[in-house]
């Protein structure tokens, strides 16, 4: 561990983000939240030929706080995330596993306050994602699947930003961003060029530099290293360990890939079609399905609980540098 | 109190500077614009200076036409810039995808709106200050019994109520991700068309007189020929302030209430953003 990045975290809430968090409030309550969208239905010959994905359920939800939405014309009513709880613990590394379109980012976005609830409730450290939004912001930061910056703007002027926003001093932040990002192994000239040319590796480091620069208390990871080389991805991996490790961060993170949540989190959440088919540590989860003359694998127990496989032929190939950068 | 204060102050400055690197790392659209702006500035002007030859008439008072146009194309400029740089606040965003890390921080509406307000108004007025001066250089005008205090005055009001407008105006992309850029510019052509911007409000029919009475560019366009065109209105220049003033008071809580509206509705529906 460098000592560099220890100074960081010396220098931890200073900032803007300290709120009195009572003790013993567990990290993150999740508890039978609902979000369903309206989404242009499929077209007929779609629906007759038995292509495609599973059918998503519709059923009609235990109506809650009154904005349940209702199918519109011409539209229908996509279930993403269905009847979900879960509790995740202090410095605890909780990943949901599932592949696309099983709700994985509409529950993060729930977790974020960039989505209200149909139904249910979401607590972080104990304050209420819906009534209590601006303090569960000061806690919490999000770093997304595709990079999101201002892509003329340099790492610096993009992370100066972010860091004002959440109340930051620009010197501190410039200081502190220098740091990461030499820790992550950005090159110094990078920080002050464009993002845009910038790889997509480089891009997500710095995605996550900006979120660390908050010092969020829980850290929302929706899948930082889909697209990402191997190299890269394990890079990301230890960073990940280590703000749990150094730094006392909980941190939630999505994936589909079954060797990282298996290597890396202490629990995992199975999600399929929005709904939790397992909950539990890798090694029991992997408990659940017998061994066919091999070593059991998240692979075979998503199988084995939902029918399907992880991933699909055409999610492999989800590696396009310039489409995420355009967002 | 203190350090809340220094907290918002940070915060609001994230915009100003945010939006002032944008300027720096697009420069080339900013000087194609400006130069654009110069000639469609100038383009007008010389209306006023070509009136005697296109109406054959010789006791025409040029230079008055052309003071009375380059006012009204400088005042538009100006608020329609500051209309601009608010109502796009969350189209840009989009497009850039980051509106989902702005509208996550714990940042609050009036604080971001306060950033961007003084972004817009420092740099419009830098922007419309060079025009002006430019678009000068070509004729022999003289300012020196204008009331500049009286014009600034009278501009600030019409900034207040202008951010009011872009607020309220930002919010259609917010609801509309596909046309709301689109409806924006509607908006803007109307205020165009009813606030006398080129002409005297009273040449225009009627009812369209009717809608020009609820736009406060027609305040600020009345108040700034009058204080810089002295002996054309008998009004005290406080008779324009005060409207202006009034809609600002009005129209800014009110947009910051409705834009809280439509980010909750976009919260619901997942208007926002759905990929990712
Ligand atoms: N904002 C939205 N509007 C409409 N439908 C959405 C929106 N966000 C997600 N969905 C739908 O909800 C389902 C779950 O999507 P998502 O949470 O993005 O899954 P994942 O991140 O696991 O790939 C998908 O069917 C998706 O099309
Ligand atoms: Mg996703």
């Amino acid at each position: 561990m460098s000592t560099k990045i220890d100074q960081v975290s010396t220098s931890k809430r200073t900032t803007s983000t300290h709120l009195r968090i009572a003790p013993g409030e567990p990290a993150l309550v999740v508890d039978r939240v609902y979000k369903r969208f309206n989404v242009a239905s499929e077209p007929w010959w779609r629906r007759v030929l038995p292509l495609g994905r599973a059918q998503n359920g519709t059923e009609a939800p235990a109506n809650g706080n009154g904005h349940a939405p209702k199918a519109r014309r011409g539209k229908e009513l996509v279930t993403a995330v269905n009847d979900v709880s879960f509790t995740v613990e202090r410095r605890e590394i909780f990943g949901v596993l599932g592949p696309n379109g099983s709700g994985k980012s509409t529950l993060i976005r729930l977790l974020s306050t960039l989505l209200v609830p149909d139904d249910g409730h979401i607590r972080v450290f104990g304050f209420d994602v819906v009534k209590d939004e601006m303090q569960v912001k000061r806690l919490i930061n999000r770093v997304s699947v595709e990079a999101a910056f201002f892509k003329k703007l340099s790492p610096r002027e993009n992370l100066l930003y972010g860091a004002r926003l959440y109340g930051v001093s620009g010197k501190e932040a410039d200081r502190k961003a220098r740091e990461i990002l030499k820790r992550l192994g950005l090159k110094e000239s990078s920080y002050t060029a464009p993002m845009e040319d910038m790889s997509r590796g480089m891009q997500q480091k710095v995605a996550i530099a900006r979120a660390f620069l908050t010092q969020p208390v829980l850290l929302l990871l929706d899948e930082p290293t889909t697209g990402l080389d191997p190299r890269s991805k394990l890079e990301v991996q230890s960073f990940v360990n280590e703000l749990r490790d150094v730094h006392d961060a909980t941190i939630l993170i999505t994936t589909h890939d079954m060797n990282e949540a298996d290597a890396l989190c202490d629990r995992i959440a199975i999600l399929d079609d929005g709904k939790i088919v397992a909950l539990d540590t890798p090694e029991n989860l992997k408990k659940l399905v017998g061994r066919n003359g091999h070593e059991p694998t998240l692979e075979d127990v998503f199988m084995e609980l939902t029918g399907k496989e992880l991933v699909e032929k055409d999610d492999v190939e989800d590696y396009q540098p310039e489409k995420i950068l355009a967002g | 109190m203190i350090k809340g204060l220094q907290i918002e102050a940070r915060q609001s400055y994230a915009f100003v500077a945010r939006n002032f690197n944008l300027v720096k790392r697009y420069w080339g659209w900013e000087v194609v614009w400006l130069a654009y702006s110069i000639a469609n500035a100038l383009s007008v002007t010389f209306i006023g200076a070509g009136a005697g030859v296109i109406t054959g008439q010789t006791d025409i008072n040029t230079n008055f036409l052309i003071t009375y146009l380059l006012i009204g194309t400088l005042v538009w400029h100006f608020l329609s810039g500051i209309f601009n740089v608010i109502s796009e606040m969350i189209a840009w965003e989009r497009w850039e995808g980051t509106i989902e890390y702005t509208l996550m921080a714990p940042t609050r509406r009036y604080t971001q709106i306060f950033g961007q307000a003084a972004f817009a108004v420092v740099y419009i007025l830098l922007f419309t200050a060079t025009i002006g001066l430019v678009v000068s250089s070509f004729f022999d005008l003289d300012f020196s019994d204008a009331d500049l205090p009286g014009a600034v005055i009278i501009l600030l009001a019409g900034s207040l109520s202008f951010v009011g407008i872009g607020v309220v105006a930002s919010i259609l992309p917010l609801l509309y991700p596909e046309r709301g850029a689109q409806m924006t510019n509607i908006v803007q052509a109307l205020f165009l068309l009813v606030s006398g911007v080129y002409y005297p409000v009273s040449v225009l029919p009627e009812w369209l007189q009717t809608v020009s009475k609820i736009s406060p560019a027609t305040y600020v366009l009345a108040g700034m020929r009058a204080a810089l065109l002295p002996g054309t209105s008998d009004q005290s220049l406080m008779s324009y302030v005060w409207p202006l003033l009034l809609m600002g008071v009005v129209m800014l809580p009110l947009g910051i209430y409705l834009f809280q509206r439509a980010e909750r509705y976009t919260k619901r529906t997942g208007k926002l953003k759905r990929n990712g």
